[in-house]
């Protein structure tokens, strides 16, 4: 038997669901409040019956309008590339500070993307960056961190 | 009134405030205009440039935004036949045709005008009604603002939901269940946080809808191999032609305006109901205005069959304001985030606005009408122009966007944990997106999940226990009325297209 997708994300809901349930009839409340009307699982309560009910349905209701998603057209590659960039950009930034992050960062995606003319793609990563920080820090005076440059002067 | 009116222009003409209103129509039409990316892409970028200001100026420079995506929207409509927001669809289908006539121009320049005087007429609208029915929701008790949210949620998800009714409410329900992670409101226990201090205040708003709209969005365009800027050398080559309108048009556009901003407008005030639905309806009932030979001409470029759509999906953008700001209850996805925004600076819209910050008040609806002239008169000389930035590949635009949304975040929390969960999220949407659920009434399920625990909260105190808050009230039992009909709606509606 083949599922469609809706029916598994609607199944992956359902299991999301239980667990949320579970996890809502759990939540330690004061001993005052236990037996109130309303205490902090009541809602979390309502909410895990109402996703299991609502994706039971969709499961066991026959789907009248399908959707279709060609898997041939989706480009897996150059997302995965991106999401890879991504999770790194956010695991260096507080590392090695947002300038630097973000500039290579963007270059890094420019890169991934196919983009190959390197004069622009250097000019929408540093100085743009550098420009955008300028914007925000020194005319909106928007604190932006940033340890590296704080240590090599250019931030206060 | 008058000195309300009084307030809101002298704070909305202040040269801080007309600047923002001409940054956000400009920002808003750049971002509108390529298609994927709408006014909810568009505010949400906006907001870690509005952490610095002060609240009306702040909510000023998105609502410029808001109006700037709709009117971009309508400018890749009428050019590619791309539209950039789903409330400009209708809007091809006589925009496009009419280009492809030779009279691009001249199609930009009706749906300007109509867009700018279905604004300005549902302003007007707004600037009347909003006080009024400021004075009327302070009648408004708990069990009814229970009973509202539930049907603005159940509104967007049938109105959003493309036929699939069950797939948007289980949104609803993913966007409460998102709202509930971290400390409950009143008694401070930490609910979902599973010993994460990160998670201890709960998902900040801005993440959500960064995640579920600018991220995803941009995702999605890589994911689908779209190029929103394939057939933009086409447009730079292309000559608009003229932007002249001649007296027989402006008879036409003067026919349809009025009646077409008055159903906006009343249909931008429904829950749920937004531009797409206006413009849709707008049109059709235009079309059964006309008469025969006009009627001919719908879909083979009808200056009616433009100037409805482009008049009414303007003209609900103002109305979805008047739930916001007189029950603080935003009807809309867009006006969700705007919501959202606010209450990040320390305001909390409803009734009471209206008499604690006038000033908010006011000059967001002066705001309005100074964004409409901003849009006639310094964008529609400028779209030849403007209408190159469809000529940016994706290769640039898609880290740009995605640079926006992380430093948006970063900007918050300083720390990385919140950029994670972004990514996370933002992934999760992409794939939610790709089989047509709606990342809409989640975000509105979210922005009123606090609220509407708080609500029950108290309807369930007051009635120890009892469900009978549900049909004590008329009001109440009303608004539970119409939200049960149109779940029966929505439940009658798919035996239907069964047999």
């Amino acid at each position: 038997m083949r599922i469609s997708p809706t029916k598994f994300i609607s199944l992956l809901f359902l299991v999301l669901s239980v667990f949320y349930l579970y996890t809502a009839y759990n939540i330690q409340v004061f001993a005052f409040d236990e037996n109130a009307p309303f205490n902090a699982r009541t809602f979390p309560i309502y909410l895990g019956w109402a996703g299991i009910i609502l994706s039971s349905l969709k499961i066991i209701l026959p789907e009248k309008v399908t959707t279709e998603v060609n898997h041939k057209h989706l480009d897996y590659k150059s997302i995965i590339y991106l999401i890879i960039i991504s999770l790194i950009y956010a695991a260096v930034i507080l590392k090695i500070g947002y300038f630097i992050s973000t500039s290579l960062f963007l270059f890094a995606s420019y890169y991934f993307l196919g983009e190959r003319r390197w004069g622009l793609m250097f000019i929408l990563s540093f100085p743009f960056v550098a420009a955008f920080m300028y914007l925000l820090h020194g005319l909106l005076n928007i604190y932006l961190r940033d340890p590296f440059l704080k240590y090599i002067g250019v931030m206060g | 009134m008058i000195e309300g009116i009084l307030i809101g222009l002298s704070t909305a003409l202040s040269l801080t405030n007309i600047l923002m209103v001409m940054v956000g129509c400009f920002a808003g039409t750049i971002i509108g205009m390529l298609p994927g990316l709408g006014p909810m892409t568009a505010i949400a970028l906006m907001i870690p440039i509005t952490y610095g200001f002060d609240p009306s100026t702040g909510l000023i420079l998105m609502a410029g935004v808001y109006y700037g995506a709709v009117f971009g929207g309508s400018t890749s409509s009428i050019l590619l036949n791309a539209p950039g927001i789903p409330g400009t669809v209708a809007t091809a289908f006589d925009g496009y045709p009419m280009a492809q006539q030779g009279k691009a121009g001249k199609a930009l320049a009706i749906a300007a005008y109509s867009s700018f005087a279905g604004g300005t007429i549902s302003a007007i609208f707004l600037l009347v009604a909003a006080p009024s029915l400021s004075k009327v929701s302070l009648a408004f008790r708990s069990p009814d603002y229970f009973a509202l949210m539930i049907l603005g949620l159940t509104a967007i998800s049938a109105f959003s939901s493309k036929g699939q009714f069950l797939k948007a409410m289980m949104m609803v329900v993913l966007g409460l269940m998102l709202a509930t992670v971290g400390q409950d409101s009143l008694s401070d226990i930490t609910r979902f946080t599973f010993n994460n201090m990160n998670l201890t205040d709960g998902i900040s708003f801005v993440l959500i809808v960064m995640a579920t709209f600018a991220m995803s969005e941009a995702l999605t365009i890589i994911f689908r191999g779209k190029d929103p800027n394939r057939a933009a050398k086409q447009i730079s080559l292309t000559e608009l032609g003229s932007i002249k309108v001649n007296k027989e048009e402006t008879i036409k556009m003067a026919k349809t305006i009025p009646r077409s901003s008055i159903l906006g407008f009343l249909i931008g005030v429904l829950p749920g109901a937004g531009a797409t639905i206006a413009s849709f309806l707008a049109y059709g009932m235009e079309r059964n205005y006309v008469n025969e030979e006009e009627k001919q001409k719908f879909g083979k470029g009808s200056v009616h069959g433009l100037s409805a759509p482009e008049t009414a999906n303007n003209a609900a953008c103002s109305g979805s304001f008047v739930p916001l700001l007189t029950l603080g209850i935003p009807g809309s996805g867009t006006t969700a985030v705007m919501l959202g925004a606010l209450l990040g600076f320390g305001i909390q819209p409803g009734p009471r606005l209206y008499q604690t910050n006038p000033e908010i008040f006011w000059s967001v609806i002066m705001s309005m009408y100074i964004g409409m002239v901003v849009l006639l008169i310094l964008n529609l000389p400028l779209i030849p122009y403007i209408a190159r930035i469809l000529a940016v590949p994706r290769n640039y635009l898609i880290p740009l966007i995605l640079f926006f949304s992380v430093t948006g975040i970063y900007l918050m929390s300083f720390n990385n944990f919140d950029i994670f969960l972004m990514i996370g999220i933002a992934v999760v949407a992409t794939f939610l997106r790709l089989y047509d659920f709606p990342m809409p009434p989640l975000i509105l399920a979210f922005v009123l999940g606090g609220l509407m625990e708080e609500t029950l909260r108290r309807s369930l105190l007051i009635s120890d226990g009892s469900p009978n808050f549900l049909w004590d009230r008329p009001i109440t039992l009303i608004i539970l009325l119409i939200t049960i009909t149109i779940v029966g709606w929505q439940i009658f509606s798919t035996f239907r297209k069964k047999n």
